[in-house]
């Protein structure tokens, strides 16, 4: 009997393809791999100073401890000192500059981690110190900017809010968050021959630690090969990241001729690495009685630390998302990016689109409460036109001149609005708030719109490289890199659909430069939509070559050659897959194939602001509901409805998953998760015992999630689908305004609250507090 | 003497030698032993990404408990079992119910903080009790996931006890019983290596020597502080003494008036019968630290320590606990609020040691209210932590025992408003009289737990909630826990 289908094809709630190494403890990370011998463990010594001038290093004291073998600094660098993945502004070792407290000074190689830092803590450092600017406010009243402001601006906003009916305008602080990826930055490297290196790291840009280490060493890109198999998390952290750990391994390997390793602990971690930026967002909005706006203005001061690093196109996608799914006729954003002596602030799943959407979800909040209506009404009166609307409707283009050609976002909300009972429970909860001294509920629901593809358009391609050895089985490479997001299944289940073989005959490998060159980072949410394509072109082409050599061998036309579940028909014949390999390779018929993939229409020039940035935008929608205790500020995210739009989902279990996670993540942002930074710029909240992610009980207690059935992407993407990644991080803004929702019942909802993020209790209590004192409660 | 350790590792007899006794077990499962299965991730117990199950020989059974192995040290597991996750599946590779609910569920993305949440719930399967959504949230407390968002994980919790028994486990359970009593011994492992000394005794009048003879050692019982002390600020401790195998010191035992618990009692040993007594001082106990600190962590080490935002001593003051502490062949009794004198400055002379806490029982045990505020409910150090045990008789206030931790450098009781209570009809508006009294009790600190003025205004509003919660009609009024108002 024939196979009617295949297992783990496009479109199934397939396990993750590491699930059970996962469970087992067989899942190797960088710091699991078994070490060659002779490995030497390397650590970096850090500043202790935010802003100085190095008036002397002595690290005689250092390379003379037991167990040194090298001591690395600026000096001992044969390449360029740098490992930014931009601008050149983020040396491996300071040269004389220290600007923040964290930054790589020099690295100890000793025969022991404990010996490496107990040497490092041995050097003299002389420093002289210089004026720290450390927050946000600081950078703005010294206008201590990395560049000159930046400014997006459609109409004359200025106008629009002057001669608008109402208007409003306010300040908005944002809180930085950190990845706190599980698994920290880890980089093994194996010199070889030929001054070459073999790195094993744990990054989602491969190829950047590939030219970031050759230029290090000084040596070509062909001289150094990065291999990740999977990372223990990564957030965005690991985009530029694990650029230093990588080539301060590496250098290590190249001055020692040993193998040599970096792991950072946890609290080198969190004080080295760069975090989401936070944002300082002045908003000016005019509207007319229905709480349409009719123009927008606004500033972002954004703290992108001491160097570019990634701050310029995280900016960008904050200013391209100050509109999330509403229509401004008149619009300015002016994005101020402030140089601080902090760490060097990176991308973070979002990548700036979190902080530009919240902007615009706070106005429009503050713009219901001042006219007194449901910020869903509001909400719906300014979404963009729905894709089916006449194309010449005006209310379908963006500030930045693109035309939205797919909104769905009415479909979403209504479907979401019925299945949540939003409105009944809302107006129950105002009733219940009112019978309620001490605790409060709130509800909100926010809606979602996020761009898909990399705003700069070169980013947007991709690579795959694909075997089929003689048996049958299936060797897949891609250019993308696994971080959790259950990537290399859906790959797997692309390459799988394609040759309609079951999921199990696809071998997912380690991703590597030595295999698919010139990658992309794993990034913007793009690494299923871009290495899904080029893994398919790259089946394609195996699958027209077997078509053209069966077609020939049974005299029928390859157009006419069939790929069943598990076997190929050719005229009346069906021949077991691995059969009509075996006949191709005797055949002489090549087997291995690489696919390419370019995201077409797209093309964003960030001089001019002209162009199309994205392919596509996925849509999604969330209700939440919270209770705060109006004494203490404690609260809890009590239920939260979400329906989000992934297109044809290529795994629905993998997709619900990124959802939940998405979600969960975005609540910590917005609620616990804080940093502070004492007043020298050291990070005070270096682990987990003082920076708190979400734990287990933190989980909304009634969480209701749903893909959008009818979700289908108008692109023609992979199978239709759309990407996931970030997209539901912003769904946890409703978590946030529910919390102001709250608040605001203290005040019987006639003071609006103004909520700073993340809300905090303490935060929480000193708003229920200036509410208390202002209404006389 | 002796200078090895012998423990059970996954099945089999270890004997570790040559290990320095503040080697982590993490450390030496990673590197000595190569079982990369167990991961690190904070090294200061905060995570749960290191979780191995821990075996103790209890009467003819073994009792196992999830531990944090970064803040383990070695020598601590002298005569127990130890289970990693590379140590669950059946050899031909079936996984055990609890690794195989979590695939079903889709309960992994990345994976590395997998293996801990296997073994959480692994020592949750051998329970044998089937736990409810409460009881779930408490075991993964410490169990930090940046993926999931946890549901996948909790649905796997729910459902593994679905799945066919694992017989091969239980077989594996039973020999630990065996290996155990095989490597049994009593008397005081003591060893020394290069200069650093670790002595475990199991006798007490022998630790009351061995603390006379080293008054400059440093004395762990779970070693849930004193393990960052190692992994954290990289201390070398030259002699240790370890009290966890000291069986009296383990020791609970309600009087007709007292609660006596020993110093060296887990708060997981002691949660049932404190939730008996004292009701909210269990319901803080469970917001102390997660169950993996909770399993090895003492009451006694969290009153030694000398921590100004400990937990637990703010509610034995107001409970009035008195501490016992031993010096040779001698004890001294005190007050509890008098052994914290200032800062880092406890009574307590070098070469004595806390042996017990004497708490007095309540009449009515629902009188002491507990109130923990922190960013996060689960695992997290209180901003501030206020106690309160007012008794009232005929309408006013009779007693008052009023204690916060994080409001001063010590746990310290709020006698102004004590004494500005007793004796006033115990109403709000008394409430509102004295509550401006807590400024003059306390000068609370700005960190990065809170501001000073959040401080305040919570330790004020903490105590409006304890005159609310008294009155019998007041709605429920929390957001966590068991009592909660929501869930």
């Amino acid at each position: 009997m024939s196979k009617t289908a295949i297992t783990g094809g496009a479109h199934a709630a397939f396990s993750h393809d590491s699930a059970v190494k996962h469970v087992t403890g067989e899942a190797l990370y960088t710091d699991d791999i078994p070490e060659p011998p002779g490995t030497l463990q390397v650590h970096i010594a850090m500043s202790e100073r935010a802003h100085a001038s190095i008036a002397r290093v002595d690290l005689t004291k250092v390379r003379n401890q037991p167990g040194v073998v090298a001591v690395l600094t600026a000096r001992d660098v044969p390449g360029k000192n740098d490992v930014s993945p931009l601008k050149g502004d983020d040396p491996v070792f300071a040269d004389g500059l220290v600007e923040y407290f964290g930054q790589s000074l020099f690295a100890v190689a000793a025969e022991t981690i404990d010996q490496a830092r107990a040497a490092a803590k041995l050097a003299l450092v002389e420093y002289r110190d210089r004026p720290a600017i450390l927050t946000v406010d600081q950078a703005m009243e010294a206008m201590s900017l990395l560049e000159a402001p930046v400014t997006l601006r459609r109409g004359d906003p200025a106008a629009a809010i002057a001669a608008a009916p109402h208007k409003l305008e306010g300040r908005f602080y944002v809180g930085a968050q950190e990845h706190f990826y599980l698994e920290g930055q880890a980089a093994l490297a194996i010199p070889g021959e030929d001054r070459d290196v073999l790195i094993f790291c744990s990054s989602q840009h491969p190829s950047e630690i590939q030219h970031k280490v050759a230029d290090v060493l000084g040596v070509p890109n062909h001289a150094v090969t990065v291999e990740v198999r999977r990372m223990g998390g990564a957030f965005g952290g690991k985009e530029s990241q694990g650029n230093l750990p990588a080539a301060v391994a590496a250098l290590a390997a190249r001055m020692t001729g040993r193998p040599a390793k970096v792991c950072y602990d946890r609290d080198d971690d969190m004080t080295i690495t760069g975090k989401r930026h936070d944002f300082r967002i002045d908003y000016r909005v005019g509207f007319d009685a229905a709480g349409r706006i009719l123009g927008l203005e606004l500033d972002h001061a954004i703290r992108c630390g001491m160097s570019f690093d990634l701050s310029q196109p995280v900016a960008d996608r904050a200013m391209f998302h100050i509109d999330n799914c509403y229509y401004l006729p008149a619009a300015r954003v002016t994005s101020y990016r402030c140089k601080t002596h902090t760490q060097s602030n990176t991308a973070f799943r979002g990548f700036g689109g979190p902080q530009g959407m919240i902007g615009i979800e706070r106005a429009i909040d503050e713009i219901a409460h001042v006219l007194g209506q449901d910020p869903l009404a509001v909400r719906r009166a300014n979404f963009y036109a729905h894709k089916r609307t006449a194309p010449s409707t005006e209310r379908r283009v963006t500030h930045y001149n693109m035309v939205v050609e797919d909104c769905i976002i009415q479909d979403i909300v209504d479907e979401l609005v019925a299945s949540s009972d939003y409105a009944e429970r809302r107006a129950a909860i105002r009733e219940w708030n009112a019978r309620s001294p001490v605790l409060k509920r709130g509800i909100a629901l926010t809606p979602v719109k996020f761009g898909i593809s990399f705003t700069k358009t070169f980013l947007n391609q991709a690579g795959a490289l694909i075997h089929v050895y003689t048996d049958g089985s299936i060797h897949l490479s891609h250019g993308g890199t696994e971080m959790g997001q259950g990537l290399h299944t859906k790959i797997a289940q692309v390459v799988a659909e394609e040759f309609q073989v079951d999921f199990e005959r696809v071998k997912i490998t380690a991703t590597t430069t030595a295999k698919v060159p010139n990658t992309s980072a794993t990034a913007a949410s793009s690494g299923a939509d871009l290495n899904g394509m080029a893994a398919r072109a790259a089946a394609r082409k195996i699958k027209r070559r077997l078509a053209a050599f069966l077609a020939e061998r049974y005299q029928s036309d390859p157009e006419s050659v069939a790929f069943l579940p598990g076997r190929i028909r050719v005229r009346d014949s069906e021949i077991a897959f691995e059969t009509a390999i075996r006949d191709a390779y005797l055949a002489r018929v090549p087997l291995s194939a690489t696919g390419y993939y370019a995201t077409p229409k797209i093309g964003w020039d960030a001089a001019t602001g002209e162009g199309r940035p994205f392919f596509y935008f996925a849509y999604g929608a969330a209700v939440s509901e919270a209770a705060i205790d109006t004494l203490t500020g404690e609260n809890r995210i009590l239920r939260v409805d979400i329906l989000h739009d992934v297109g044809k989902s290529l795994n629905p279990a993998i997709d619900l998953g990124q959802v939940e996670g998405g979600f969960v993540q975005g609540a910590g942002w917005l609620t616990m998760e804080e940093l502070v930074w004492d007043d020298r710029g050291r990070l005070a909240t270096h682990a987990p015992s003082t920076y708190k992610i979400p734990a287990c009980s933190d989980r909304p207690l009634d969480m209701r999630m749903k893909l959008f059935e009818r979700g289908e992407n108008v692109e023609e993407t992979i199978f239709r689908s759309k990407a996931v990644g970030e997209p539901p991080l912003m769904l946890a803004i409703s978590a946030f305004l529910a919390l102001s929702d709250a608040i605001a019942s203290v005040g019987d909802y006639a003071i609006y609250p103004a909520l700073d993020a993340p809300a905090t209790p303490e935060r929480i209590l000193m708003a229920v507090e200036r509410i208390k004192r202002a209404t006389n409660r | 003497m002796s200078d090895q350790i012998t423990f059970v590792l996954n099945g089999e007899i270890e004997v570790a030698r040559d290990v320095p006794p503040t080697t982590t077990l993490l450390n030496y499962l990673r590197r000595a032993k190569r079982l990369t299965g167990t991961k690190e991730a904070c090294a200061e117990g905060d995570c749960g990404a290191c979780t191995v199950v821990v075996g103790e020989l209890d009467g003819e059974a073994v009792r196992y408990r999830a531990v944090n192995a970064c803040i383990q040290l070695v020598p601590m597991l002298e005569g127990r079992a130890v289970v990693t996750v590379e140590h669950l599946a059946r050899p031909d590779g079936g996984l055990h119910p609890c690794q195989q609910a979590i695939v079903d569920c889709h309960g992994s993305q990345c994976g590395f903080c997998t293996p801990g949440f296997v073994m959480s719930l692994y020592a949750l399967y051998l329970t044998g009790v089937k736990p409810d959504r409460q009881r779930i949230g408490d075991v993964l407390a410490g169990n930090l996931c940046r993926c999931t968002g946890y549901g996948p994980i909790v649905s796997a919790a729910e459902t593994m006890y679905d799945l066919p028994r694992p017989h091969w486990d239980e077989a594996r359970r039973g020999r630990d019983l065996s290996l155990l009593k095989e490597i049994r011994r009593q008397g005081t492992l003591s060893f020394e290596y290069r200069g650093q000394r670790w002595f475990s005794p199991t006798d007490v009048e022998e630790l009351a020597r061995l603390r006379t003879a080293h008054r400059d050692a440093v004395i762990v019982a779970g070693a849930t502080d004193v393990g960052l002390w190692v992994t954290k600020q990289r201390r070398r401790l030259a002699s240790i003494i370890d009290i966890g195998r000291v069986a009296a010191l383990r020791e609970i035992v309600a009087t007709g008036t007292t609660l006596e618990i020993g110093a060296g009692a887990a708060y997981s040993d002691a949660e049932g019968i404190i939730a008996r007594h004292f009701p909210d001082f269990a319901e803080l106990i469970r917001r102390l630290g997660a169950l993996q600190v909770r399993n090895v962590g003492t009451i006694g080490g969290n009153i030694a320590n000398g921590s100004p935002i400990a937990d637990a001593p703010p509610a034995l003051i107001a409970l009035g606990a008195r501490l016992v502490l031993r010096r040779g062949i001698a004890r001294r009794t005190m007050p509890l609020e008098d052994f914290f004198i200032a800062y880092g400055n406890q009574d307590r002379a070098p070469d004595e040691f806390v042996e017990r806490i004497d708490v007095p029982l309540l009449d009515d045990p629902t009188r002491l209210k507990c109130y923990k505020l922190s960013k996060r409910f689960d695992q997290d150090i209180s901003a501030v932590c206020g106690c309160f045990n007012v008794r009232v008789a005929d309408g006013k206030a009779v007693e008052a025992r009023i204690c916060f931790g994080g409001m001063a450098e010590t746990p310290k009781r709020a006698r102004t408003v004590e004494s500005a209570l007793v004796g006033q009809p115990w109403t709000e508006a008394t409430v509102e009289r004295v509550i401006p009294a807590l400024e003059r009790d306390y000068a609370p600190i700005s960190d990065h737990r809170g501001s000073a003025a959040y401080r305040m205004q919570a330790a004020k509003n903490l105590l409006r909630r304890y005159h609310l919660e008294t009155r019998s009609q007041t709605p429920a009024l929390r957001l966590a826990g068991r009592a909660a108002a929501f869930g």
